[in-house]
């Protein structure tokens, strides 16, 4: 797929990276206030969408480093590993943990690691469809 | 106990890492997991035989009441020994055989989760627990078989013993099931302890069937026994591993466990007795009937399973100790055995025994295990097989039924057994030297500890019997009765019968192994109605299954996604419509309580649908249905949802993106249903819709259950330490479903990656 438009891609440069920290802005609020893994993901996977517009697959393969597939991997092993930690604590699979970080008064929760593996998988699902379906476009043309 | 169990997983998943860092010692640094794992097994020993056994519990999934339970008893403890014990050996031994193999790393990865869901499966006390190792073995043996995966051979034994241990594993779960029921728990130990509740329940006779097919499959008896052999196209690691001392003893494992809950009926003697006497006797004629050293171990081995299994059948102390020895001698020669097999295939280049012959000066240490196991296999005097001969020919003798039959049976097998000791031991060491593909030598030391310690076991034992007697064996032998025993076991028990039928056995045998070349002939001649055996069911069996397959797929499957939808829609329009009309019929209060926004939100939404369906470009469909979908994401705000206004604002512009991806795919967009089925689709777009409609208006109107909002918003702060009540539900009430759903996702995307890629693949080959 290509683009020539001039527009797309000016606002592109400037909205992916936005979006990306939105994105991960959401992720990590979600608890609390309108957010989420599922959410997050949506957002950042669309994000890399509009950069696979205008500047094509190769380069938001670059870009993202690892292949989408292996970010659902990722993401899978994270949210089944996110069951264990109960487990040490004598407690059924999946029970929430949840620790204090001290000094900085964070809250660190098998949740978020749960929900950090829910934002990989989206992300990785519809990049794997979306930047499949454009390479496929590419090899038949 | 669990960390025991799981940890070998853990270490399965770390291989790659050891294999780069250690390179070719990585063999010797995995093999300490089951060198670890049996010291620790013998450190707990005492406490279990003074205790009865060792309970260990984990919550896995309260609410259904399961959990993740093990329990360690003398018969847990007998196999979680003979696993973890030749397990060390074997890994050993693997990093010989297998020296050089670019896939040793995946080797070491497989063996190691084979070896942990074995365990899993010999402690396990939870039903479940039980279930899912069980299947654990089946697929890692799956793939262990088919380890080399390139050889076409291997991929269809590989398979095939996957779907034949597979129905039994569906069978098992039936069976578990039922138990269940019958039994009113999930805990093999609180089932086991009122047997009598089992045995006298309507279930008893599915309940026992289902379980005994999960068995019978496992441990390849008559007539599922031919998967087994045909497995040997795994490497002889694997052979020596999985089929001689583990795998196929789960179903053993499995009966004996059963056997204080289930045993002692009229239908357990007379299924079990005949079962094993006949796979019995079909396995030690097999054995015989072949020249692969690998394929005649693999028939005696189905013998061994079937003595096992009929003396679990015949019940009563004195079978009970038989059958615990006979396991424990049975796993060390056969994995000695084995393991000579594979040294002799790995240095002659040969797996033939007429190709091989004299090899005694080339291979003496070999040899020597190979002669020292062989004579445990025939049971000859002074080797522990002596023993466990006499034991099964003595509980044979007191079998409260088909003792004549029985009788007969194991002295005809014996003979036989006898025979194929004779050819596995003698014939490829003795006689004139012949020309092998590989100049013959001896083995590395990597390759020769295991047969020699298990051919060296085999020979202590057989001297001090006390040994493993006294202690491991009556446990195992009480686990397995239910009550305690007590035997000692001794090497000689005079002149009796048994002695008798031993020695008569034992002449016969190397009878026939003298004049081998002439009963194979002999039994040559029946070829044609031996190869209709069970094997050609199977056959049979899966060209059926593919032939059904394609018929309902075609039948199905038609590809057109109109087709699909129509008749979701129309299904789910027929059985929902039905139910609410029968049920609760179309009662609902019509309350307009609706503010002016609303009305405008709902007017756009539905007018955008209609207009989508009567647009005439592609590009404006796709846009109207784009108004719809941001009319809905407008309704949730509306109604204080803002995530959901969020997630369907996302979802509706990933589809815009998606559809604009597809639609250079399409043909033009033109007309192609006739006036006709636009009516039909009217129809079923209209009814659903109706449906619909109507039946949120009779859940708003009746208060079916009392709702469970109320609980999550009580409980999202104190318990989830969330605001935000959707996403506590998400990550934490019901992140199991959660975890369902982030599958489903990934499925999703692997099936749009394959069906891309293949239909690319495709194109570019024609």
């Amino acid at each position: 797929m290509k683009t020539g438009t001039l527009i797309l891609s000016v606002a592109a440069q400037m909205l992916v990276p936005l979006q990306i920290l939105f994105s991960l802005f959401l992720l990590l609020r979600g608890h609390d206030e309108p957010g989420g893994g599922f959410i997050a993901g949506l957002v950042v996977a669309g994000a890399f969408a509009m950069h696979q517009f205008v500047n094509g697959p190769e380069a938001t393969r670059r870009l993202l480093r690892v292949d989408p597939r292996d970010c659902i991997g990722f993401g899978l092993l994270l949210g089944v590993g996110s069951a264990f930690p109960a487990w040490w604590q004598g407690e059924a699979f999946l029970t929430a943990q949840w620790w204090e970080v001290p000094m900085l008064g964070l809250k660190l929760s098998t949740p978020l690691i749960f929900d950090i593996g829910v934002y990989l998988v989206v992300l990785g699902s519809v990049l794997t469809a979306v930047i499949t379906l454009t390479e496929v476009d590419k090899d038949e043309a | 106990m669990q960390i025991a169990v799981l940890s070998g997983f853990v270490l399965a998943i770390l291989v790659p890492l050891i294999s780069r860092w250690c390179g070719s010692r990585t063999g010797l640094i995995l093999a300490l997991y089951p060198a670890a794992i049996a010291f620790w097994l013998v450190s707990l020993m005492p406490e279990v035989l003074q205790s009865g056994g060792i309970y260990f519990e984990q919550a896995w999934a309260p609410s259904l009441g399961l959990s993740l339970s093990f329990w360690l008893d003398g018969l847990s403890l007998l196999f979680g020994l003979l696993i973890s014990g030749i397990g060390t050996l074997i890994i050993i031994y693997a990093s010989g055989y297998l020296h050089g193999h670019p896939q040793l790393a995946r080797f070491y990865v497989l063996i190691l989760s084979f070896m942990s869901s074995m365990l899993g499966v010999v402690m396990a006390d939870g039903l479940m627990t039980l279930f899912v190792f069980w299947e654990l073995t089946s697929i890692t043996s799956y793939m262990l078989i088919g380890f080399n995966h390139e050889d076409a051979a291997a991929r269809k034994s590989a398979l095939q013993g996957l779907l034949v241990t597979f129905t039994g594993g569906l069978a098992l779960m039936s069976g578990l099931i039922m138990l269940n029921v019958a039994g009113g728990s999930w805990s093999l130990q609180t089932l086991l302890n009122d047997g009598d509740a089992l045995r006298e329940h309507a279930l008893y006779l599915p309940m026992l069937l289902c379980l005994l097919g999960g068995a019978f499959t496992k441990s390849a008896q008559f007539p599922f026994h031919f998967w087994l052999p045909n497995a040997m196209a795994a490497p002889t690691p694997v052979s020596a591993y999985l089929h001689s001392a583990t795998m196929v003893k789960a179903g053993i494992y499995l009966m004996a466990r059963l056997q204080p809950g289930l045993g002692g009926t009229e239908t357990w003697m007379t299924i079990l007795c005949i079962v094993g006497a006949i796979t019995m006797v079909v396995g030690a004629f097999l054995a015989i009937r072949f020249s692969g050293i690998k394929k005649v171990l693999a028939y005696s081995t189905v013998m061994a399973l079937g003595t096992l299994t009929m003396l679990l059948g015949i019940g009563g102390e004195a079978a009970m100790i038989a059958f615990v020895t006979f396991l424990a001698a049975h796993s060390l020669y056969k994995g000695a055995l084995f393991m000579v097999a594979g040294a002799l295939d790995h240095e002659t280049g040969t797996k033939d025994i007429d190709e091989m012959g004299g090899l005694r000066r080339a291979m003496p240490v070999t040899a020597l295990c190979a002669f020292v196991a062989a004579m445990s296999l025939g049971g000859v005097i002074p080797l522990f097989g002596f023993v466990a001969k006499e034991l099964m020919f003595e509980a044979v003798l007191d079998a409260p039924r088909y003792t004549g039959f029985l009788i007969g049976m194991s002295l005809l097998a014996s003979v036989l057994v006898v025979a194929a000791a004779g050819i596995v031991a003698l014939r490829p060491f003795f006689g004139a030297l012949k020309a092998t593909p590989k100049d013959p030598h001896e083995a590395p030391l990597s390759m020769l500890a295991g047969p020699c310690v298990l051919a060296g076991l085999s020979l202590v034992l057989g001297f001090m019997p006390w040994l493993a007697g006294d202690g491991l064996l009556n446990a195992a032998a009480s686990a397995v009765m239910g009550t305690e025993v007590a035997t000692d076991l001794y090497l000689w028990h005079g002149i009796n019968t048994a002695l008798m039928m031993s020695m008569f056995s034992l002449c016969v045998g190397l009878l026939v192994c003298w004049r081998w070349s002439g009963v194979r002939g002999a039994i040559h001649r029946f070829s044609p109605i031996l190869d209709r055996g069970p094997e050609a069911v199977y056959w049979k069996l899966m060209d059926l299954l593919v032939r059904v397959a394609e018929w309902q797929t075609r039948l199905l499957q038609s590809g057109y996604m109109r087709n699909y939808l129509i008749l979701t829609l129309l299904t789910f329009v027929g059985l929902t419509g039905y139910t609410l009309l029968v049920r609760h019929g179309p009662v609902f209060d019509l309350e307009l309580d609706v503010r002016l926004q609303e009305v405008v939100v709902a007017f756009v939404t539905a007018a955008s649908a209609i207009m989508a369906c009567m647009m005439r470009s592609r590009l404006a469909a796709v846009a109207t249905a784009g108004v719809m979908g941001f009319g809905i994401a407008l309704i949730f705000l509306l109604f204080s949802a803002p995530d959901l206004a969020i997630t369907q604002l996302l979802i509706e512009t990933l589809t815009v993106i998606l559809l604009i991806l597809v639609l250079f795919r399409m043909p033009r967009f033109s007309s192609f249903s006739t006036p006709m089925e636009r009516v039909r689709d009217m129809f079923v777009a209209v009814s659903t819709g109706v449906l619909m409609t109507l039946l949120i208006l009779t859940v708003l109107g009746q208060d079916l259950f009392t709702s469970i909002s109320e609980y999550m918003i009580e409980n999202s702060e104190p318990l989830g330490h969330g605001h935000n009540i959707v996403n506590v539900i998400l990550v934490d009430f019901r992140a199991l479903d959660t975890l369902g759903e982030i599958f489903v996702l990934s499925l999703a995307a692997i099936g749009v990656l394959a069906m891309l890629r293949l239909q690319a693949k495709e194109k570019k080959a024609s």
